[in-house]
């Protein structure tokens, strides 16, 4: 099928993209835009390792089609850190509380923790486990996962308190 | 996984959808959340020629609550869980959104397409079920209306035309203060039910004066369990009149043994979820005035 030329904004940058419509999402960020923070894990939906947050809602960007995305605004992990380098509070909770160990997870895992804070700034525990049900890690049983995204949000809590 | 090849039609109003698929006949498949089309698409398990997107219709995301509640079709789950006016009429609704899935499958997947595409796993056609919800259907020559009770045939098989589409569900507003339930055992977060079963029932004292029970996975459809409601209003609810209704329900079920189970221990589980949910809708509903005769075996 013809390729047709759809917009974006990813990580800040608007851009046009020229997709066939059943390329998936995650195609398009990690072998068109070169963006590969996002996995591909599963491939099935179920371990959202592929999550990017679009328009304000956490995807598994293996379950969408391009296409779908026209005119949307997609942050990928790659849009976390500052431009100066200095990482996201999220991403520096994780390195601190070593929410990680192979690693693969970790990208969906910032990505969702992202939205989650967003829409609750201050979870509990089990909000944070409820929160992250989409998000498989093989290697950490999630303690420390659950401990960094407590951290973030303590660390962006106390930058509101401070603004 | 790659999908087959198609083209991808992107309407801007309801009416134009609805030619596309009237257009598009059996080769076109309308797509909301994705979550069950796009899957089965990499599997090449479906491979439609013309996909219809309706994500662009503002006219199928909608809320309205009064004597009756309407929910469009393209309303995520995740807009039915943050709903707060939803929740205080509907509470149930909430409580079985959050069973689906996982937040990330929330906020793409709708209800409509948790309800039209008649896999037995979906928990949203026994909930519709259990509300006596009916499904508003359209397509570019009319518009139609059918029971939730009456919409599922088999697995996969419905009462949708090829060119029709379901644009809104509604229900009548359950009376404040009903005790509802949606019990679901399962595997791990985003797995389909083993078994479930949804109750919603309204008390005086200890009577029962309407109450309604449905299942989901249990079968090749929902089950819509008829026979409770007359068991669990004939006489003052007791533990006989709930295993009773338990009984009543466990005849319908004929689950398939699959991964999650034996078709026995699935019928036991189904059956476990119905007693649960009673008791559960019984404990919520706010006109009992908890007697402790009544409570106490609930508790014990």
């Amino acid at each position: 099928m013809a390729k047709r030329l759809i917009k974006l904004t990813v990580n800040g940058d608007e851009m046009e993209v020229a997709v066939e419509p059943r390329d998936l999402l995650i195609h398009t960020l990690r072998e068109q835009l070169e963006l590969t923070g996002a996995h591909i894990g599963c491939d099935t939906s179920h371990c959202g390792a592929c999550t990017v947050d679009l328009d304000g809602r956490s995807v598994k960007s293996c379950t969408m089609f391009t296409v779908q995305a026209d005119g949307a605004e997609i942050t990928t992990v790659e849009g976390m850190a500052h431009p100066d380098g200095t990482l996201h509070a999220i991403q520096e909770a994780f390195r601190q509380m070593h929410g990680l160990q192979c690693g693969f997870c970790t990208p969906g895992m910032i990505m969702r923790a992202h939205r989650l804070l967003q829409e609750n700034p201050t979870p509990t525990e089990e909000e944070i486990r409820w929160g992250i049900s989409g998000n498989l890690c093989r290697c950490t049983g999630y303690q420390n996962i659950v401990k960094a995204v407590q951290l973030a949000s303590e660390t962006l809590s106390q930058k509101v308190a401070a603004e | 996984m790659i999908p087959g090849d198609f083209d991808y039609l992107r309407p801007k109003t309801k009416s134009e959808a609805l030619v596309m698929l009237r257009d598009g006949g059996d080769e076109a498949r309308p797509i909301a959340g994705g979550h069950s089309l796009i899957p089965m698409m990499k599997l090449r398990m479906a491979a439609p020629e013309k996909v219809v997107d309706l994500g662009g219709l503002a006219d199928l995301k909608h809320i309205s609550i009064e004597k009756d509640i309407t929910i469009g079709a393209a309303t995520t789950q995740h807009q039915l869980i943050e709903s707060g006016a939803l929740f205080d009429a509907c509470p149930i609704l909430r409580e079985t959104a959050l069973l689906i899935a996982d937040p990330q499958i929330r906020y793409c997947g709708t209800l409509g397409g948790n309800v039209a595409n008649g896999d037995p796993g979906n928990d949203m056609p026994a909930l519709m079920q259990c509300l006596d919800a009916s499904y508003i259907i359209e397509s570019a020559s009319g518009k139609r209306e059918i029971k939730a009770r009456d919409f599922y045939h088999a697995a996969y098989f419905t009462a949708l035309e090829t060119g029709e589409l379901i644009t809104a569900i509604r229900f009548k507003t359950p009376e404040a203060g009903h005790g509802y339930s949606y019990q679901k055992l399962k595997r791990k977060v985003g797995d389909y039910a083993t078994a479930a079963a949804a109750v919603t029932l309204s008390m005086s004292e200890d009577n029962v004066t309407g109450a309604s029970v449905a299942l989901t996975n249990l079968a090749d459809t929902p089950l819509y369990v008829a026979e409770a409601a007359d068991i669990l209003t004939s006489s003052p609810l007791s533990a006989d009149t709930i295993k009773e209704a338990v009984k009543a329900a466990e005849a319908m079920m004929a689950p398939a043994a699959d991964g999650r189970g034996s078709s026995e221990y699935r019928t036991r589980m189904g059956g476990v979820m119905v007693q649960r949910a009673i008791e559960a809708a019984v404990e919520r509903a706010d006109k009992t005035p908890k007697k402790g005769g009544l409570f106490g075996w609930l508790r014990g």
